[in-house]
């Protein structure tokens, strides 16, 4: 087994670690950063409840080798504090149970950063992306939208 | 001060934004070790042998446990290893368990397991479970241990079986008119919540056992390992934090045992069990299958005479939870009508499919499916208006229910104004197709719904309050979080019932069964009435401690004092009084005295009258109260392709009392959201070996943001008098009705009675090929 | 989590790429090249896939052009799809990626991934065969160019160690009149029942299918079928589905009487469709 030893840059603190290069982001932001914001759904790219930003996109961390994100910008739901969206959600109820909302917050984020004024059919196209099985979509439509109108 | 009834923020609102919410899986301590399970192959076979020794040999790996040693489990019939031996009944049946140090030290010790297997032919369904030459999945069920009231029956697949009797089945017939039969089937499917199943498990040097677990019924875990492995109750700590969805998938208890049995493997270190996605959904509990036949008499007039139903409950490969599930259906074996005459077999059978968990509704969506279609074909047959036929017929105050309880206004709400509204809401046409283009027709189908919830009739749930010196309380209740917000509900209840503001109320998030009070299980609907009533309970406990205090330190009777704003005062001079944070922890003379102490409200709840069901008749009161409601679901078909769209849904329901009004709306929402997947889309499917095709979330699809439609709520406020401020559970009627009204309204629009989940273009394809053929 | 271990290389020429396949090969290593990686990470996740050593492409600018000269359009084989869409430079592949998995997996499937992968739909490769497209692919003497039509037959034929590395497009088809159905087993998510894309050349129609056979695949019969003058619509269509290579698929999406049922449909819609613009 190889081990080896590398540098991520996650919520602009560099961070050090020892993966295997078969390890997912998403086991090593959990297992070695403690970051279990990030949640695994389905490790096969299906529910996007691992979903957090590779250089500003949205990126489902059980999909992506921790090793590929070596010299890229990662930021997990931990790294965001206090966004219009984050406050959206709660104002909307835009969720139940909870566990699928660190990755929708971070796909609507980025959403949000790539299109400020992303219309209905972005926005479905973007969102298509998570399963929230308590099913808060349209409260999800109403917070996401509420941040975009004012942003826009 | 008005708190019932607002949307109030929940309460770990910023936590579940923020990533922090902690769920099972989220303990990624290094100490602890990882379990594996290894799952059959087979949906039906003999276990020829179990070759350990590769994955033994790994370095890393601790332990591999088989089954032979292991006691049989099982909520009322003892039928299942908790690791197959012998015999795998379904596919993705655990049959081997190992503890590495590591996770993918464990998944690759588990794909070096070798099992060697002797194929049984399959038995894919309850109806062919039930022909005389089907093989037996279980060789005699009536050796099997169990509780009283599950009924099996002996050299058969049947594992329970639940008659109602009321008035008289054959007058009834004589009586009818016009009648009909009805033959549907659902395949079972899952509740797929994001939250996989996990548990961790330590066993400590004084014996004490600490399992974490995603469930719904931390309580029903300790009582239950306890009865299995013989460990004193009070030994047994279970833990919940966050649960990640439960739909009551997660009332079952699976994983636990399997964490329990790891940690015992490994000197009781602490040892992790996370299910995958595909294990998820194949081994742990699923969501019930049914095949029913419904006829049903009325007059000419269309006054409903009887109603003659056979359910045969997909059991799957063990009884567990489908014994209750059985019976819970036979309760309430028809909808919400007023019928004198009603007869009804309900069996839960033993088919190799995975074994059902509760699924939110527990029976009753399923059952409402079929009688619902059953509704709609004798109305059309009478050639009457199916919203009209309901309300002639609707269940009201005075009636009987089918296992003869009478109702009043408090038990059984009210239904008419439920469907005056939503018919008003909807605009009702009838039923009738409107034609949107050459090819497309828009149409909206109804569907009534009730439930009672059939839980054990000793349930409990208690309440504790603990005051804090600034006077703030902390509400301690043992009802899980699993996202319908019921710990915030209970902490506006204490708000309106304390008449303080609710900011000062500290909600326990999680359970601990060592030092929280036991609510039964957070199932049912059941958290706002018992938890409910056990916060009021324990608030009156502490209103009481409060004057008491205050009595003592104004020198007034308790009797003048009134508790409010977080202060007891005087009821005639208000500015006379005491703040809580003045006696919270007793009160403190000028000269240093002190007296009284913390104050600690406790309050306990006990279903009051009910009664297990006659084993002939089925009379008995099997919960405290119906809810109902009314149900469209407003489609768009493509007469040539036979795809459609849902353009809205739409639920009026008694709710009794709105607590949290956007809490409420979710609930409902969320509840309708499922029940079109469910209805429209999701099931296993298996192969002619039984083998699961689909077990993962890209080939089991729950529904995705673009799919889900507009949706339409009101509620109907008829108290139900026994629940605080009058609530009625409002987490399940949603779901109740939809698969009979997408059902009803598909129906009308492809011209063919579509009686058969899920609805997919491919069923309304073969459908109307099948009926085209037999009309050649 | 995948449960096996590899080495994992990044190699940033394709010579590179090509002689460490070999070197790997030769020290008895299964080496596999990785440009998203989705498959191996899912695949790997439950053994259906194993590898030791991963050559991840990358990192190799060719793999990573978009570009659009006068005659041509060259698009490397490790672009995620999302790169494709918002490149908008092939409106038929934009549409049909746009299609495949959602949005936020395609930010790491990529065009050479889903054309070479193990999963059988492999859509992204229906505009190349209508387009007669060319596949530039890395070989022991090189960069090679071949004719999509030699080098992939339900899937990619290779040689061991061979790889794509970019597709050329004439620049002429980019504005052919097109379309691409996906069609589901239920409402819009999910593998397809049937994909169909079609474009028109010449005043032929060109078609492509996917999800109705374990592979893709563009038939001359069922063309010549579609592209018979003398019959209706729904002829052409009934013709064309007598023609279907097999196997066609019976699984968890749809059964195969019910796939042609669909594709047959799907197919007169679209013949319908142009139809109305070749009047226009």
């Amino acid at each position: 087994m190889t081990i080896v030893s590398v540098t991520l840059m996650i919520n602009g603190e560099e961070r050090t670690t020892e993966i295997r290069y078969a390890d997912i982001l998403l086991t090593v932001l959990r297992e070695k950063f403690g970051l279990t914001g990030s949640k695994p759904g389905c490790l096969n790219g299906d529910c996007g409840a691992c979903t957090v930003h590779v250089n500003g996109k949205p990126m489902k961390s059980c999909l992506m080798l921790a090793i590929e994100a070596v010299g890229e910008d990662i930021t997990t739901i931990e790294g965001l504090k206090g966004t219009p969206i984050q406050q959206a959600f709660i104002q909307h109820f835009a969720f139940q149970c909870g566990y699928c909302t660190p990755g929708f917050i971070m796909n609507c984020q980025a959403l949000i950063q790539a299109y400020p004024d992303a219309g209905d059919k972005v926005i479905k196209e973007w969102l298509e992306s998570n399963i929230c099985r308590c099913t808060s979509y349209e409260e999800i439509e109403a917070a996401v939208k509420s941040v975009l109108r004012s942003e826009a | 001060m008005e708190i019932i009834g607002k949307s109030v923020i929940r309460r770990e609102a910023l936590d579940k934004v923020r990533g922090r919410a902690v769920y099972t899986s989220d303990d990624t301590s290094s100490s602890v070790l990882h379990a594996k399970i290894v799952t059959s192959t087979f949906a039906h076979a003999n276990i020829i042998a179990v070759d350990v020794e590769k994955a033994s040999a790994v370095p890393g790996v601790l332990a591999v446990i088989t089954g032979e040693q292991l006691p049989l489990t099982g909520e009322e019939i003892r039928d299942r290893r908790p690791l197959a031996a012998d015999k795998v009944r379904y596919y993705g049946e655990a049959v081997a368990l190992l503890v590495a140090d590591n996770p993918h030290t464990a998944a690759k010790a588990a794909a070096l397991v070798h099992v060697e297997y002797e194929p049984l032919p399959v038995v894919h369904s309850p109806t062919d479970a039930i022909r005389k030459d089907a093989p037996l999945i279980h060789e005699n069920v009536d050796e099997y241990e169990r509780e009283e009231g599950a009924d099996p029956i002996t050299f058969t697949n049947i594992n329970n079986y639940t008659k109602i009797r009321k008035g008289n089945i054959e007058a009834g017939w004589r009586e009818s008119e016009v009648t009909v039969e009805a033959s549907v089937s659902i395949p079972p499917s899952d509740h797929a919540a994001m939250e996989t199943r996990a548990a961790t498990a330590e066993i400590m040097e004084n014996g004490e056992i600490h399992i974490t677990s995603s469930s719904q019924a931390p309580f029903m875990i300790k009582r239950l390992l306890s009865t299995y492995f013989d460990i004193d109750v009070g030994k047994i700590i279970v833990n919940t934090p966050f649960v990640g969805g439960g739909y009551g998938g997660k009332a079952s208890v699976q994983q636990e045992i399997l964490a329990y049995l790891a940690a015992k493997a490994v000197d009781g270190r602490k040892v992790k069990l996370e299910y995958s996605r595909e294990q998820d959904l194949t081994t742990a509990p699923c969501h019930v299958g049914l095949d029913a036949t419904i006829k049903l008499g009325s007059t000419k007039e269309g006054c409903l005479k009887a109603a003659e139903i056979v359910y045969l409950f997909d059991s799957g490969a063990y009884s567990d939870k489908a014994v209750h599930l059985s019976r819970a259906g036979a309760v309430d074996c028809t909808g919400p009508y007023d019928i004198e005459h009603i007869w009804c077999d309900s069996y839960s059978v033993y088919t190799n499919h995975p074994y059902p968990a509760p699924y939110r509704g527990f029976a009753h969506s399923e059952v409402l499916f079929a009688f619902e279609r059953a509704m709609n074909m004798l109305a059309e047959k009478l050639e009457i208006d199916p919203l009209e036929f309901r309300l002639k017929n609707a269940i009201l105050p005075g009636h009987t229910t089918p296992t003869q309880v009478v109702l009043n206004r408090s038990t059984v709400g009210d239904l008419p104004e439920c469907l005056r509204r939503l018919k008003k809401m909807i605009h009702w046409d009838g039923g009738k197709p409107t034609r949107i283009n050459e090819r497309t027709v828009r149409v909206k189908g109804i569907s009534c719904a009730w439930k009672n919830s059939t839980i054990p009739p000793d349930s409990i749930s208690g309440a504790i309050l603990t005051f804090n010196e600034d006077g703030s309380i902390n509400l301690i209740s043992g009802v899980v979080e699993i996202g319908t917000a019921t710990k915030t509900v209970l902490a506006q209840i204490l708000a309106e019932k304390l008449q303080m503001d609710v900011g000062n109320i500290h909600v326990k998030m999680t359970v601990d069964t060592q030092t929280t009070p036991e609510h039964w299980k957070t199932v049912a609907s059941r958290g706002t009435l018992m938890a409910g009533r056990a916060v009021l309970a324990a608030a009156d406990d502490a209103i009481v401690q409060l004057k008491n205090a205050a009595a003592c330190v104004l020198r007034v009777s308790k009797d003048d004092l009134v508790v409010a704003n977080s202060r007891v005062f005087v009821r005639e001079e208000p500015e006379r009084g005491l703040d809580f944070k003045e006696i919270a922890y007793g009160y403190q003379y000028p000269n240093g005295n002190a007296v009284g102490g913390q104050i600690i409200g406790r309050g306990t709840y006990i279903q009051r009258n009910m009664t297990h069901l006659d084993k002939e008749t089925g009379a008995g009161r099997p919960g405290p109260e119906w809810a109902v409601s009314a149900q469209c679901i407003e489609i768009e078909l493509d007469q040539r392709d036979f795809t459609y769209k849902v353009v809205r849904a739409v639920c009026v329901l008694d709710a009794g009392r709105v607590l949290n009004e956007k809490a409420a709306w979710g609930q409902v929402t969320g509840a309708m959201s499922m029940g079109l997947a469910f209805a429209g889309r999701e099931t296993f499917v298996f192969d002619e070996k039984g083998r699961m095709m689909n077990p993962q979330l890209r080939t089991y699809r729950p529904m995705h943001y673009k799919e889900n439609p507009r949706y339409l709520v009101d509620f109907v406020e008829t108290p139900h008098l026994e629940a605080p401020y009058g609530a009625r559970g409002v987490g399940e009627q949603g779901l109740l009705g939809v698969p009979a009204a997408l059902a009803n309204a598909l129906s009308v629009a492809a011209g063919t009675a579509l009686n058969r989940l899920p609805l997919t273009p491919e069923t309304i394809w073969r459908a109307k090929a099948k009926e085209e053929a037999s009309n050649r | 989590m995948i449960p096996f271990d590899f080495d994992y290389f990044n190699p940033e020429t394709v010579q590179e790429a090509y002689h460490l396949y070999h070197s790997l090969t030769e020290a008895g290593r299964e080496p596999v090249y990785f440009s998203g990686g989705t498959e191996i990470i899912t695949l790997g996740r439950i053994h259906q896939l194993y590898t030791d050593a991963v050559i991840d492409l990358k990192g190799i600018p060719e793999c990573r052009t978009a570009q659009l000269d006068d005659e041509h359009l060259y698009l490397g084989a490790a672009l995620p799809l999302t790169a494709v869409e918002e490149a908008r430079l092939f409106p038929l592949l934009m549409k049909n990626v746009k299609e495949i998995a959602d949005h936020t997996a395609r930010e790491k499937v990529t065009l050479g991934g889903n054309i070479c992968g193990n999963i059988f739909y492999r859509e992204a490769v229906l505009p190349f065969l209508l387009s007669d497209s060319s596949f530039v692919i890395a070989g022991k003497d090189g960069l090679k160019v071949q004719s999509i039509h030699d080098v992939f037959e339900e899937h990619i034929q290779l040689a061991p160690g061979e790889f794509l590395v970019q597709t050329i497009t004439e620049k002429n088809f980019l504005t052919a009149p097109h379309v691409n159905i996906k069609r589901k087993r239920q409402w819009d998510t999910g593998y397809p029942v049937v994909t169909v894309a079609a474009a028109i050349v010449g005043r032929r129609l060109r078609i492509g299918i996917s999800g109705l056979c374990p592979f893709p695949f563009r038939s001359y019969e069922v063309e010549a079928a579609l592209n018979e003058p003398a019959l209706s619509p729904e002829q052409k269509a009934e013709l064309a589905i007598s023609h279907m290579p097999a196997p066609i698929l019976n699984d968890s999406e749809a059964s195969a009487e019910y796939r042609l049922f669909v594709l047959k449909n799907t197919l007169t819609d679209i013949l319908v469709a142009f139809e109305g613009m070749g009047r226009r």
